[in-house]
């Protein structure tokens, strides 16, 4: 079976994974920011989950309300089994591809 | 406090998210937002924060965020349209009669307005067909005979080259033409008569004449003609005509040097079948014409840059500085007449435009609008009437919680479904009809269907009948109270029917006015045709002499004719007897006021003219042989004696031009030689053998004339072989003169015959309701000894009341826009009470049939049924 995923949204998928129970909105962003250094917009971030939700790759649920954030819930999300078998398929095919590279012609060039 | 208020995000940011986000998604986003503006303040101060809020605000808007555009919930959720029209659907199978009346109502009325407004788009895209639509006028002049302006369209020849001249700065082209008249065209031994006119080389790039062989240059040589794409192939059938050579009136030799797409029915050039030069007309022009000889056409092109205004007070006095003596005492003034007024807004008073044809787009386009009303009026009557059948529907579903807009565009779905289907039979009624309107209303009206512009109107139109009529019981219907529907109580009271009567009332003052206009309209043509004639017009046919052979040898040509034994006698005179538009002026006579411009109507004829038409002399006699001095003799008309002023007519003498002096020998009685409807106009009649150009022939009164025509065409043949024998019949010619009217007339009585239907249509699904409704009231007054008459009675009663009242109304309205319609006919009818009774009388009677036909069948119903169930 194959899986179209992007770039963008492999980091998004991992990033959720990472968070496991605390993935919502500003905690993706900022773990984005924290482990790649990478500077991402809301928009770009929700359109992509919003995307991921609507493939399975994602589940979500609606927190608790806090004072915190203008009384307004936060929206979990979760790596759903299909996800994981997304992440695993992506990591699967780019370390196939890794193996069949030779090496030589990666030396020939810095040298 | 005041730092919580500014350490708050910034509203506007948030609000402009609010409005463009998905719905679904903006709760949490929103929250992020606010969370990350507190991470930021923090962090990096409130100005910072604020501006990155914006930022991602700006950053969210992108698909997958934004909302759709049109976001109404039901667009997503086409189960509700489906669930909509299935009801409407299931209400129309339920109640199969009221649907037919309803749906056949509204396709009536639908059809009426398509057919008229297929005639208005005729109308007014009249010479359109001309690209330079916009651009030509017609020179028109007023002049002033005895204080009083008029409009002439003719001029004379010399006043094509003096704009060409003297005012060439306002005209692109200037082309002087000629009437649209008969002529014989030849080629070999085929010989055919077709109209044409003569015009300057430029009239063909002028009119925009769509060329199929050769250019519009082709009118350069004086000795070449263009032709019709029909005359074409009269002439020579399918084949290229180009430079062959035609003789016209069996003088002059012509080169054909193009073919021009025939021109539409509605342009004011339709039927000129060719087009010759005017510098050949102009030759058989006799030498003398001049600018008192008003005799041709002249049509202009304005310059670019000039305005039709500018251009038309330039010319004004073209032809004054040009006249002397009695033709500049009639002060001629001219002006321009734009192609887009000719159709429509042709008629002259006092010098200027007042209306015209254009009275008639208002009239049909009111009448279409009125019976379109009528037609939501029954609609709207029919469902309302009906409203408390679906009262419970209502209530159930209101309770259930359906909202009132649901329930309203429930309504709209059902007149709308209606109406589509309305129009769908309404288009099938409009092809079934289109023939006899054509007819009726002398269009071509074809090929409807063709055109893209209908159909978008015609949906559109569709659609918004299907509102207009669903919008009172929509509004009305869905504003039911649930509890009190449910209960049982819904207002049936007298408040309720009032709209509906008021309706019925509105729908029958229609009616009625319909009515009267119509009967208005075959009075008047009633009342011109009874007008005395003054000449017997039975068997009496004319023909143009188009060959100076029969005026060189008329006596002889006369007796062969009277040899025939078909004719009883024959007579020559200058125009028909049923058109007799030549006018003299230079008059002098004693006792002459002399500030008096006066003017007569002159026909020129030979001895026997009185005695071929049966003229009745009352004072002195007719023109006879015997006297030579009757060649300087007058016979004059009863109206020419008043306007002359003579208390004894016969023997005074007249003084024509400068040398010529008239002796009145004898006066006849007024005939209508022009219109019927306008006083006869003072005539002279003398004898000139010379300008006079008109055979004509009274047949034997016991004359078989499919016998006898043949024989005289063989007469008229001897002489000239070349021209066709075409003659009328003067009674024909004469009844023509009500075409018009007749038209109007027809047209007028089609649609009231219409809109009478759909009232009746209306009052029908009324009464069946009404006696619906009352099922068990008629069966409780059956078993206690109500009699059949009293029950109709009691049905019928309220109806009647109602048409009684449209009368009252009507009568007056029709009073008032018949006597102006008929104010404008000189001699026209008075409009008598028994009109009015009559119109009354038929409304009356039409409800009573259509109502008894219901209110009968409730009342003998058997009263066991109807009080059993339950």
């Amino acid at each position: 079976m194959k899986y179209r995923i992007g770039e963008f949204e492999e980091i998004v998928l991992l990033t959720v994974g990472i968070l496991q129970e605390n993935a919502y909105g500003v905690s993706i962003k900022n773990e984005i920011k924290a482990r790649l250094d990478r500077k991402v917009s809301v928009g770009a971030l929700q359109v992509a989950l919003r995307r991921m939700e609507k493939k399975g790759y994602l589940n979500s649920k609606q927190g608790e309300i806090t004072s915190k954030r203008g009384g307004r819930p936060k929206l979990y999300f979760y790596l759903t089994a299909l996800g994981h078998r997304v992440l695993e398929y992506s990591r699967d095919t780019r370390n196939k591809l890794w193996d069949a590279m030779p090496q030589t012609p990666l030396n020939q060039k810095l040298s | 406090m005041p730092e919580k208020q500014i350490n708050k995000p910034p509203k506007l940011a948030l609000k402009i998210f609010n409005w463009f986000c998905k719905p679904a998604y903006h709760h949490d986003i929103e929250g992020d937002l606010i969370e990350h503006f507190e991470e930021n303040l923090e962090e990096k101060g409130l100005k910072q924060a604020r501006l990155l809020l914006f930022f991602d605000v700006i950053l969210l808007f992108r698909p997958g965020i934004v909302r759709p555009l049109f976001n109404k919930p039901s667009l997503k959720h086409p189960t509700m349209y489906q669930h909509n029209f299935k009801i409407s659907w299931r209400h129309l199978i339920k109640n199969k009669e009221y649907s037919i009346l309803n749906i056949s109502g509204l396709a009536i009325g639908m059809a009426v307005v398509i057919l008229i407004s297929m005639w208005l788009w005729d109308e007014l895209s009249y010479n359109k067909y001309h690209e330079n639509y916009d651009r030509i006028a017609r020179v028109m002049q007023n002049q002033t005979f005895d204080g009083e302006i008029v409009t002439w369209v003719n001029q004379a020849k010399q006043l094509g080259p003096e704009l060409r001249n003297n005012y060439g700065s306002n005209f692109k082209y200037v082309s002087m033409a000629s009437w649209n008249n008969s002529h014989t065209l030849t080629v070999e031994d085929n010989t055919i008569g077709q109209n044409g006119m003569f015009m300057a080389p430029v009239a063909p790039e002028m009119l925009t004449l769509k060329m199929l062989y050769g250019t519009r240059a082709g009118l350069e040589d004086p000795y070449s003609i263009i032709l019709s794409k029909s005359t074409s192939e009269a002439l020579f059938g399918g084949e290229d005509p180009m430079n062959q050579t035609i003789k016209i009136n069996n003088e002059d030799l012509l080169t054909v040097t193009g073919v021009y797409e025939d021109l539409p029915p509605n342009s004011n050039f339709h039927g000129v079948d060719f087009l010759g030069s005017w510098e050949l007309y102009e030759k058989w022009q006799p030498e003398w014409v001049g600018w008192g000889n008003s005799w041709f056409q002249t049509f202009v092109q304005l310059a670019d840059n000039v305005e039709l205004d500018r251009a038309s007070e330039a010319i004004k006095d073209a032809k004054l500085l040009n006249s002397e003596g009695v033709g500049a005492r009639m002060k001629p003034a001219l002006f321009l007449h734009p192609m887009s007024k000719w159709r429509l807004q042709s008629k002259f008073e006092n010098g200027k435009v007042a209306g015209g044809r254009i009275q008639y787009i208002w009239l049909y386009g009111t009448i279409g609008f009125f019976v379109l009303i009528l037609a939501c009026i029954n609609f709207m009557n029919l469902s309302t009437a009906r409203s408390e059948k679906r009262a419970k529907e209502i209530g159930v579903r209101k309770t259930l919680g359906s909202y009132r807009t649901q329930l309203i565009s429930q309504f709209f779905s059902e007149s709308i479904l209606i109406s589509l289907l309305s129009f769908v039979l309404s288009l099938l009624l409009v092809q079934l009809l289109l023939p006899f309107f054509n007819e009726v209303s002398g269009k071509e009206i074809s090929n409807w269907w063709a055109n893209p512009i209908f159909w978008v109107l015609g949906i559109a139109f569709a659609l918004i009948t299907g509102i207009l009529a669903g919008s009172y019981p929509a509004l009305y219907l869905s504003s039911f109270r649930p509890i009190k529907v449910l209960k049982g109580n819904i207002q049936t009271g007298r408040r309720a029917t009032i709209p509906r009567k008021v309706m019925v009332t509105l729908q029958f003052t229609v009616s009625i006015v319909l009515i009267i206009g119509t009967l208005v309209v075959y009075n008047q043509i009633q009342f011109a045709k009874n007008r005395p004639l003054g000449y017997d017009p039975s068997n009496l046919l004319s023909s143009w002499i188009a060959s100076n052979e029969i005026n060189k040898h008329y006596d002889t040509f006369r007796n062969e004719l009277l040899q025939t034994g078909e004719v009883e006698e024959v007579a020559k005179s200058e125009n028909f007897i049923t058109r007799t538009y030549t006018t003299n002026s230079g008059f002098d006579w004693t006792g002459k006021d002399p500030s008096m411009h006066e003017e007569f109507v002159t026909m020129r004829v030979s001895h026997e003219f009185g005695k071929t038409i049966g003229w009745e002399i009352i004072q002195g006699r007719d023109f006879s042989k015997e006297f030579p001095t009757d060649t300087l003799g007058f016979v004059i008309n009863e109206a020419a004696v008043k306007y002359l002023g003579f208390e004894n007519p016969i023997g005074q003498q007249i003084q024509w031009g400068d040398d010529e002096t008239y002796h009145i020998i004898g006066v006849v009685k007024n005939m209508i030689t022009q219109s019927p409807y306008q006083p006869t106009k003072h005539m002279l009649f003398f004898i000139d053998y010379n300008r006079s150009n008109v055979a004509t022939l009274k047949l034997k009164q016991e004359a078989n004339i499919a016998a006898a025509l043949p024989k005289i065409e063989a007469v008229f043949k001897k002489y000239d072989p070349v021209t066709p024998f075409v003659y009328r019949f003067m009674d024909q010619d004469y009844s023509r003169k009500f075409s018009g009217e007749e038209r109007i007339g027809k047209l007028a009585g089609f649609f009231t015959i219409l809109a009478l239907l759909i009232s009746c249509l209306g009052l029908f699904g009324m009464i069946a309701f009404v006696a619906e409704r009352r099922t068990k009231e008629i069966g409780i007054r059956k078993v206690l000894g109500a009699s059949v008459t009293s029950l109709w009675q009691m049905l019928t009663k309220e109806f009647i009341f109602l048409v009684i009242i449209s009368g009252l109304i009507a009568i007056p309205v029709a009073y008032y826009y018949m006597s102006k319609w008929l104010n404008n006919y000189e001699y026209h009818v008075n409009i008598s009470a028994s009109v009015f009774i009559m119109a009354f009388v038929l409304a009356l009677f039409i409800t009573l049939i259509t109502v008894s036909f219901q209110a009968i069948r409730a009342a003998r119903a058997n009263p066991v049924k109807s009080l059993r169930s339950e």
